[in-house]
């Protein structure tokens, strides 16, 4: 009996991985595809092209706009109709290249494959910004900087992050099972690149399928594998590391001030891509879940419409009250099917309006369940608190900014409170306030 | 462009809640609490019933005529007034008059409970409070007249047919005989099944076990509350007992009186003992002190209700000094 890890804390919603089965399909890029130039943790990026310029699959849209930002590419070849206002999943309207397909797919002239065996951790982390890679599993920072720890830091463990713990999504899940020995060339790349001496992958024991993949590579490649509890939020990088090596970020810290480092699997696969195929981040895995006619795992164009990713998959089933990016417990809820897929669109989970839950809150009960769901040892009933009454830097000390914002409290709160919310908004009083 | 799509519901994350909540967990306790009632029905007859009856439904009536008159959403159905009048009613005599129930259900909920904010914010267990407002108000109704259970005696030994176990030994003026025979298994056993005078509901330490476990095991109450108060009073007792300044056995002093009730459904009560873990550990063994020092030294027999009011009102003060350390904080050192 493998040993299983884990965190503290944390809660078990049901898992609904309907699509874990559903090998991921290739689905066509549509006429027009609508590029955001902020689809990443960062300022957005410089668009670099103009109305009628001839561009290819990968060719550089937008280019990175100072040190924190992150490059962005054509998903189709096609010309451009526009640089213009467009849906976003900010909801706000964001500048977007809107690309007109020919539908040809020709791939940019100047793509070739930049490996070697002697590649240089310079070179990776080259290519990782040039090529516009950034973290897949949600939080889109740049991987080019993750990579280049401030100076005197070091790296000695990689952890590739395959636990997937949010219900629904099984984008990482397919593309591990689908794609293993791909995931671990370019997670043995980021293992160079940040001069780490171990590779592990961790992975959810929902996800037996995919660890037994991996048992058979692990002696060639030289990595360990982790198999963790299913527990949500077990793919938090805090928490991930925690349950592995028993190490703490510290308060306020990076993973890199406790020699760690975490990707997302997806990450690595792309990294993959830009590396042995000189292929810039232009296509993702995307989950189409919940109350859609036909689930899938789909690989999707970067700036497709998701209204067209629904009506692929057979359309709504009832009438769509939510479509939520991402998962059901972080994910964003959209204002519109309009709204293109990014680098961070994990997964589409369409929610009937029978299914979504608006509960009124009450008061509150003081049950403790937040408390004890709370993976980062918080009071989320005190933050509520404080956060109703205007009280912001009084949450200051309770750690307020510690804070992941999984979610776990709002879920398990009988009194229905909205946690999590009351919380954000004290993070960006205080933010405002300049901490 | 012109927007003419159809708009989705947006809310923040998370997008998904667990069922659980309020009057799921109101109804949880409730059920709990049932064995006891059925006991109680039992024991004391009709009487109990009805008791209860009036209790629960002048404490549901007082909640919604307050919350009516205060132009308040009604929360009635959050079954948190019902399980005070029940409670109220399992912690009063069951000889009681019958207009006693009403006045002490309305103090619960209206005094204690919704001028203080209602659920949530009552910074005493609404039930114990009430009970102390008719003791001090009609002690002679809430002590001097006890019922003796279907068949069994009160006092749950057969020499004395005229007081409860705990006032027993007092009224017998410490006799060792007396001490002996309450200490006895059969007395033990009376006090385990529930055939001794007493409240309605907490005369039988085994029905409510059976309900305090189910509770636990449904997550519902944090299994260190009565652990350390039903702990704490054993481990003095044994203290008192081997240094002979108790003449009653430390399991004698577990079963008797209002323990039971108290350590599983009163002191456990969310809004009223301290939400850390560690917390609660110090308030279940200051309760249990505070019950040791009122039954052995204090003017009344049983200590429980006045221990867990007295630490109900410490709960904010546990609070402050039993927060977690947050996940990655180093404590500051110089």
């Amino acid at each position: 009996m493998p040993k299983f890890f884990t965190f503290k804390g944390g809660i078990h919603p049901g898992e609904f991985k309907f699509t874990e089965r559903d090998a991921i399909e290739d689905f066509v890029a549509p006429d027009v595809v609508y590029i955001p130039l902020s689809q990443h943790f960062g300022k957005p990026a410089k668009p670099v092209v103009k109305k009628g310029d001839k561009v290819y699959v990968g060719s550089l849209v937008g280019e990175p706009d100072g040190g924190f930002s992150a490059s962005i590419h054509s998903s189709v070849s096609g010309t451009v109709k526009k640089v213009d206002k467009y849906h976003h999943f900010s909801g706000n309207m964001e500048q977007t290249v809107i690309i007109e397909n020919d539908g040809q797919m020709e791939k940019d002239p100047a793509i070739k494959s930049a490996y070697s065996d002697s590649i240089t951790p310079e070179k990776i982390i080259e290519i990782a910004r040039d090529y516009g890679i950034v973290g897949l599993g949600g939080a889109t920072f740049p991987a080019s900087i993750k990579m280049s720890p401030p100076q005197g830091k070091t790296f000695d463990t990689l952890i590739l992050n395959g636990a997937e713990c949010e219900p629904y999504l099984t984008s990482d899940h397919r593309l591990m099972i689908e794609f293993p020995e791909e995931i671990i060339l370019g997670a043995l790349l980021i293992k160079k690149a940040i001069n780490a001496n171990k590779l592990i992958i961790a992975i959810e024991e929902n996800k037996m399928d995919a660890v037994s993949v991996y048992e058979k590579i692990k002696d060639k490649y030289k990595f360990d594998i982790a198999i963790l509890k299913t527990k949500y939020p077990q793919g938090g990088e805090k928490q991930i590391i925690k349950a592995i090596l028993d190490r703490e970020v510290p308060e306020g810290g990076l993973p890199v001030d406790i020699h760690t480092y975490v990707q997302n699997v997806g990450t690595a696969y792309a990294l993959w891509d830009a590396v042995y195929n000189g292929m810039p981040l232009v296509k993702r895995i995307v989950s189409i879940t919940g109350s859609v006619k036909n689930r899938k795992n789909l690989k999707v164009a970067i700036g497709t419409p998701i209204s067209a990713l629904i009506e692929h998959c057979g359309g709504y089933m009832g009438e769509a009250g939510k479509l939520i990016t991402g998962g059901p417990m972080m994910g964003i809820a959209l204002y519109t099917d309009e709204i293109p897929v990014t680098k961070g669109t994990s997964g589409v989970l369409i929610q009937r309006k029978e299914e979504m839950s608006l509960d009124e809150p009450t008061n509150c009960i003081r049950c403790g369940r937040c408390i004890s769901s709370c993976p980062m040892d918080l009071m989320p009933n005190l933050l509520g608190d404080f956060s109703e009454f205007y009280k912001f830097e009084e949450s200051k000390e309770l750690g307020v900014l510690n804070c992941i914002e999984c979610g776990s409290c709002s879920y398990v709160c009988p009194a229905k409170r909205h946690l999590v919310q009351l919380i954000k908004v004290t993070k960006a009083e205080l933010k405002k306030k300049g901490r | 462009m012109a927007i003419e799509t159809k708009l989705l519901t947006i809310t923040p994350a998370p997008h998904i809640k667990s069922k659980f909540s309020t009057t799921r967990m109101m109804s949880i306790v409730i059920i709990a609490l049932m064995p006891a009632f059925i006991g109680s029905i039992y024991f004391f007859g009709f009487r109990a019933l009805l008791i209860t009856l009036i209790s629960v439904a002048s404490a549901v009536f007082t909640e919604f005529v307050y919350q009516k008159l205060c132009r308040k959403k009604v929360t009635v159905t959050d079954g948190s007034a019902a399980l005070t009048g029940l409670l109220l009613a399992f912690i009063i005599s069951p000889s009681v008059p019958l207009w006693l129930p009403v006045v002490g259900s309305v103090f619960s909920i209206l005094i204690v409970k919704q001028l203080f904010g209602g659920v949530g914010f009552n910074f005493l267990n609404p039930a114990l409070a009430g009970r102390a407002f008719l003791m001090a108000s009609w002690p002679a109704f809430m002590t001097a007249e006890w019922m003796t259970p279907k068949s069994g005696t009160l006092s749950g030994i057969e020499s004395i047919t005229t007081a409860t176990p705990l006032g027993a030994l007092k009224l017998s003026g410490y006799s060792a005989n007396v001490a002996g025979s309450l200490n006895s298994m059969e007395s033990l056993k009376h006090l385990l099944l529930g055939n001794v005078g007493g409240s309605i509901g907490e005369t039988s330490a085994l029905l409510l076990l059976i309900g305090g476990i189910f509770l636990i095991i449904t997550g519902i109450i944090d299994w260190r509350i009565p652990l350390s108060y039903i702990g704490s009073v054993f481990a003095l007792y044994i203290v008192l007992f081997l240094t002979g300044v108790s003449q009653l056995t430390p399991i004698f002093h577990i079963l008797a009186g209002g323990l039971m009730i108290g350590a599983f459904f009163m002191a456990t009560d969310p809004v009223t003992s301290p939400i850390t873990k560690k917390g609660r550990w110090i308030f279940g063994v200051c309760a249990g002190l505070l019950t040791v020092l009122i039954r052995q030294w204090g003017g009344y027999p049983e200590g429980v209700s006045y221990s867990i009011l007295i630490m109900n009102m410490f709960v904010p003060l546990i609070e402050k000094y039993t927060l977690p350390k947050p996940f990655g904080r180093v404590r500051r050192t110089a």
